[in-house]
């Protein structure tokens, strides 16, 4: 069990700038975020696109803000949980018991909600009988390669994962490579390496098809695909891959007992607390009247529910508001030196 | 003002007024209309407010965005009268467009 007087769920841009926050005042955080990187939907979603509403930065794009973020944490050893999602949280004496579905579990008097429009999961097959085979012959992620060895494997999407992996597993196994439309939007080399494959016989094309349905009892036999003209094929397949991207759930948020509106989670606009003690919802996931979805607002969001945190946190000391140009405490956390 | 119907995929409709240079998913968000959620805010960066507009009117709408197909890739259920709602701009030439909202986003 991990104790810390903070736990941020959500390492976008407002969950970094306010662990910085945190830090800054001399508390103790950790973040825990599902995707695999830091950056949240900066990352994910808009990594080159370019945003020019950060006060004091005319432009940079998403990945930039997110390096600069880091940068900025970098004084502070912060630990992150990544590729983990927050499953549980509930009221222990006067604290909060978290828990992820990797099992890492947190106690803290303050949790806070970081959480963008949620967390991101793959978008997955739209065939009912899908959800049966998903972790035995129907995958989103690829976690070991060699299961897939002198098997045929179907690999549905048009980007780059589809066109890589499709590649890859060409050479031990039997590939077909399934696209709804002619054009793919993965890499141009990759497009032509897989063009090169198929001359070859290594890789099966099918585009302007979908997947109807998948047929089997333990395992996948073979599965039908719809043409966009309703014509159907049946391909002989061991295992399906789906690779359709990202979309962004609210997940186990909605079962925590917080006042929802929507996709969003309501607060108020001193302290960004919920209407349970010690949980704080921060960024583009809280709301309120006025509330705008900027990346700035959910920096001053942050900066406000990090002062919150001190009085539960710290329940003996009286928080002093101070600088960071004057006071010699934070320059000592930031390891820079005093005057 | 132009006339936006939404139909749900149950079948019921919903046919509000929408201000002109205003995107059908923003006439949506505006009027409440459930089944589009445009997660990213119309930003092009999700495919969450993913519409089936009817064939009749498919050629009298702009056309589609660069990168709008790679979105829609990732849709649910896409087919080829899909397009992603916060690319479709409101005007008095599209009155009366009619839009399908897939099963789920």
């Amino acid at each position: 069990m991990i104790k810390t007087d903070a736990l941020i769920i959500g390492a976008g841009p407002t969950g970094l700038f306010t662990a910085h926050q945190l830090r800054l005042i001399g508390l103790s955080c950790e973040v825990v975020d599902n995707l695999d990187k830091i950056g949240g939907q900066c990352i994910e979603l808009y990594p080159d696109k370019p945003i020019y509403d950060i006060p004091a930065v005319p432009e940079c794009t998403g990945e930039e803000l997110t390096n600069n973020l880091i940068n900025q944490l970098k004084p502070f050893d912060i630990k992150f949980h990544l590729n983990e999602r927050v499953d549980e949280i509930k009221k222990e004496n006067e604290s909060w018991f978290v828990k992820t579905n990797n099992g890492t579990s947190f106690n803290t008097p303050n949790v806070i909600i970081a959480g963008g429009v949620g967390s991101f999961e793959p978008r997955k097959f739209t065939p009912k009988e899908c959800e049966k085979f998903e972790g035995r012959s129907i995958f989103y992620s690829i976690k070991d390669k060699n299961v897939f060895k002198n098997k045929i494997v179907s690999i549905f999407g048009g980007g780059d994962s589809a066109l890589d992996w499709a590649v890859e597993l060409s050479s031990n196994s039997k590939v077909n490579l399934i696209h709804r439309r002619d054009e793919f939007r993965g890499a141009q080399s990759t497009l032509d390496k897989v063009y090169e494959l198929e001359k070859v016989g290594k890789i099966k094309l099918f585009t302007k098809y979908q997947l109807k349905s998948v047929k089997g009892n333990d395992q996948i036999d073979s599965i039908d695909i719809e043409h966009e003209n309703k014509e159907i094929q049946n391909l002989k397949s061991d295992y399906v891959l789906g690779f359709f991207g990202l979309i962004m759930q609210l997940g186990p948020i909605a079962n925590w007992g917080l006042n929802l509106n929507k996709k969003t989670i309501e607060v108020d606009t001193e302290k960004f607390e919920t209407n349970q003690k010690g949980i704080y919802a921060v960024g583009d996931i809280c709301t309120y009247p006025g509330k705008l979805k900027l990346i700035l607002s959910g920096f001053h969001e942050g900066a406000l529910a990090a002062r919150a945190c001190f009085k539960l946190a710290r329940p003996n000391e009286k928080y002093r508001f101070e600088f960071t140009t004057s006071s010699k405490k934070i320059k000592d956390r930031l390891g820079v030196k005093s005057d | 003002m132009p006339k936006i119907t939404y139909v749900e995929n149950d079948g019921k409709s919903h046919t509000v007024e929408v201000d002109n240079g205003l995107t059908v998913m923003e006439g949506a968000v505006q009027n409440n209309i459930p089944g589009i959620d445009a997660d990213c805010g119309g930003g092009m960066a999700c495919a969450t407010c993913h519409v089936y507009v009817k064939e009749e009117w498919f050629d009298k709408i702009n056309k589609k965005s660069e990168g709008e197909d790679d979105m829609l890739d990732q849709a649910f259920e896409p087919n080829k009268f899909s397009r992603l709602s916060c690319q479709i701009s409101v005007s008095n030439e599209i009155d009366g467009l009619v839009v399908d909202l897939p099963k789920k986003q």
